[in-house]
């Protein structure tokens, strides 16, 4: 199927599968009930799993198949979402030409940041990442605050000139992002006895343009480019004995994966009108970091899967506080359960970057590999049959 | 002339503390081949022993003092902290106004209890393993590190005093013989800028006229004939690590005075210090302290009006520009030396 081959097209076909019934498969458990609060199947969530698995689907082109760190990949995500809110403020508010500029945009700075970047790698290439991309964090928040509306954030207003839509609605308001009169917020509800499903238009679009992101790197990990990409990682020395100039690729791989952070970025300013600074800090790139390696580096659905691991369980343990837990632990001895609440205290809540971080610790010493390699480990339990032990790729940066 | 003076002193407190921190970062790196991205928290950890240290000489206890009263007429509580009660008003006040300079002696073994503990307990199981994967456990160590203070001390700076006897500023201009006030600068950055030169000095001395330093050093240029000479070089590695942990605490505990220590100046500090290490080079002492020093003078300068009248926002990204420069120019950084990193 589409130049696939048959493992890959069921690969394709499971995702796209569980993404168009996200909204069921998000939300097993009936409305009001003590579970409902694990339910994930509401719209701004389910927006959140789908770009942010497409800003991990880019990285890891980068990271899974040459090797390069970058830590400074949130930068090419801000300029993205600053990119396509300009669109809306000047042009219309119509999503494509504000995507299609935020790809471009953020292509460009991925270019030109790649081709001083790369001259070097291993740690200095880390290094010189992470500086341009605080490097455009500080200006984003100081100098350039006409373009960025600094600390505040880029936002929408009534005064927007919007030469091709109109500035305000007639009852004055701004007006919201759509795809050709589509409006991107509007939900579809459908209560099934006590389940209650929504079905968000910008869902929908954002899952549509993550299952040809993912299709795009299929086809990238399975073409001589990706093989050759995966040759840098093993030996970049041996490939350029070869007699060849590994840096058009390595640098073709950086603006393809900048170019899917810029996509990501634009999709979160569409779902979302505005734009701030913030998103460009570091540690907005180290979460991306995370989610691929949590998923499983150089791995084709690993990344996926981190992104929406930590961003379920972002939303989930942010969610929960004491009385919940309290609520959980009721069936045990007073003293147990303040002691069990206690401990757990600083994990929930406001705790969450706690917990992320023990959880990134965990993960790169135990599991390099990312979940796919757990995943992999427990098959293999299951499986008397090693002999279909399929070779996994490990992480290892280019030096 | 007097700005550019001015400029100079004031770039040589921030340069003092990148200069220190620097110096930690290409111990660990030098030593223990280990990309510490976690080194940023560990001089926060530093920042907040000299918080808790002042937390706990500020212990206080509650008196109702009848012959008081508050503006509302209710008899006044009257709080006495415990070490004044213990050792007279005069000596209790003083140790809490020297709470500052007191924790060094409390960060010393705190900060080395930490590095072990942080080296024996989870680096040593990365020596083996990718950069990228060091930089990864570090990157969430610090991250913990981060959290687990914000947990315990909230998320706003901790104001902690510099001692009465530094509060004040020195007067440049009147000694250089120029109009008095021109030149002002606080104490405390001068006793800053001298403490740090001193611990600079300490660590270069330890390592190059001690037995101990001159193990360490051979083994920096090469591990594996020290170790085949019958030398445990692992254990030495684990006490540098320690040591520099104890700078980078000590660089914290000092410059609580200069700005308030709150839970995310570490990872601020970090990547500046990354920026630095790299510039001064890869593995290499003097190169740190040099960049350290040169980075924090040029970051002052660029903050000058003038400067930023002629290119707007050059203070913020002056650092990174210049680190980018250099990297390209000259790959090993200022004072690199031959075979580290390279590619």
């Amino acid at each position: 199927m589409f130049g696939l081959d048959k493992k890959d097209s069921t690969l394709l076909l499971i995702v796209a599968v569980l993404t168009m019934f996200a909204p069921f498969i998000l939300n097993p458990f009936p409305e009001g009930s003590a579970m409902a609060q694990f339910n994930a199947g509401y719209p701004d969530l389910m927006q959140r799993f789908v770009i942010f698995g497409i800003f991990a689907i880019g990285f890891n082109i980068l990271f899974g198949l040459t090797g390069y760190l970058s830590f400074g990949h949130a930068a090419f995500l801000g300029v993205g979402s600053y990119a396509a809110v300009w669109m809306f403020k000047l042009l219309s508010m119509n999503i494509i030409p504000a995507i299609i500029l935020a790809v471009v945009v953020s292509g460009l700075f991925a270019l030109l940041i790649g081709f001083i970047s790369l001259r070097r790698s291993g740690i200095y290439f880390s290094i010189l990442t992470l500086a341009f991309a605080q490097m455009m964090f500080a200006l984003a928040y100081s100098v350039l605050t006409p373009i960025t509306n600094g600390e505040t954030g880029l936002q929408l207003s009534l005064n927007d000139p919007r030469i091709f839509g109109q500035s305000a609605t007639a009852d004055g308001s701004i007006p919201v992002t759509s795809l050709f009169g589509l409006e991107m917020r509007h939900t579809v509800q459908w209560d099934l006895g006590a389940w209650l499903f929504q079905f968000n238009v910008g869902y929908y679009f954002c899952a549509i343009i993550m299952l040809i992101a993912f299709f795009i790197s299929i086809r990238i990990f399975r073409s001589p480019f990706g093989l050759m990409l995966r040759a840098v990682k093993s030996n970049q020395q041996r490939v350029n004995y070869t007699g060849l100039n590994a840096r058009p690729y390595t640098l073709a791989a950086f603006v393809i994966s900048g170019m899917y952070a810029g996509l990501a970025g634009g999709l979160l300013a569409s779902m979302d009108p505005l734009a701030g600074a913030e998103r460009m800090q570091w540690t907005a790139s180290g979460e991306v970091v995370l989610m691929t390696i949590l998923g499983g580096a150089g791995t084709l659905i690993g990344p996926v899967l981190g992104a929406g691991f930590i961003k379920y369980f972002e939303n989930i343990f942010s969610k929960i506080n004491d009385n919940v837990l309290h609520g959980w632990f009721s069936f045990l001895p007073d003293g147990l359960e303040d002691a069990i609440v206690f401990l757990l205290h600083p994990f929930i809540g406001k705790g969450w970057h706690l917990t992320l971080g023990i959880l990134f610790m965990l993960v790169v010493i135990f599991l390099p590999g990312g979940l796919v390699e757990g995943g992999q480990r427990i098959a293999k339990l299951f499986r008397k049959d090693k002999a279909k032990n399929t070779a996994k790729s490990t992480t290892e940066p280019a030096e | 002339m007097d700005a550019i003076f001015l400029q100079i002193l004031n770039g040589l407190d921030k340069g003092s503390a990148y200069a220190l921190i620097a110096l930690g970062l290409t111990l660990i790196f030098g030593t223990l081949g280990v990309v510490n991205f976690a080194h940023g928290a560990i001089f926060m950890l530093g920042s907040f022993c000299a918080v808790t240290l002042n937390k706990l000489l500020t212990l206080s206890f509650e008196v109702v003092d009848a012959t008081q009263t508050d503006f509302l007429g209710n008899p006044l509580k009257v709080k006495t902290p415990y070490v004044q009660a213990w050792f007279g008003d005069d000596f209790g006040a003083a140790l809490i106004d020297w709470s500052v300079p007191l924790a060094i002696l409390f960060a010393i073994p705190v900060m080395i209890g930490i590095g072990f503990i942080m080296e024996r307990g989870l680096i040593k199981h990365f020596y083996k393993r990718p950069h990228a994967d060091q930089i990864l456990v570090t990157f969430g160590l610090a991250i913990v590190l981060q959290e687990l203070i914000k947990y315990f001390f909230g998320a706003n700076p901790i104001p902690t005093p510099a001692p009465d006897a530094f509060k004040g500023s020195f007067d440049f201009g009147a000694m250089l013989g120029r109009d008095a006030g021109t030149i002002i600068y606080p104490y405390w950055r001068l006793v800053y800028f001298g403490f740090a030169a001193v611990i600079i000095g300490a660590v270069f001395a330890f390592l190059q006229f001690t037995t101990f330093g001159m193990v360490v050093r051979a083994g920096m240029a090469d591990r594996e004939t020290v170790g085949l000479l019958g030398i445990n070089i692992d254990k030495r590695f684990t006490i540098m690590f320690g040591i520099a942990a104890a700078v980078a605490g000590l660089a914290g505990v000092m410059y609580g005075p200069i700005n308030s220590p709150n839970y995310h100046m570490g990872m601020d500090f970090l990547v500046l210090s990354f920026v630095v290490v790299v510039v001064g080079g890869m593995g290499s002492l003097p190169g740190a302290v040099l960049a350290g020093f040169l980075l924090g003078i040029l970051e002052s300068f660029a903050s000058m009006t003038q400067v930023i009248d002629l290119i707007p926002g050059i203070n913020q990204i002056i650092i990174y520009v210049v680190a980018i420069i250099i990297l390209l120019t000259r790959p090993r950084g200022l004072m690199g030396r031959k075979g580290v990193m390279e590619d």
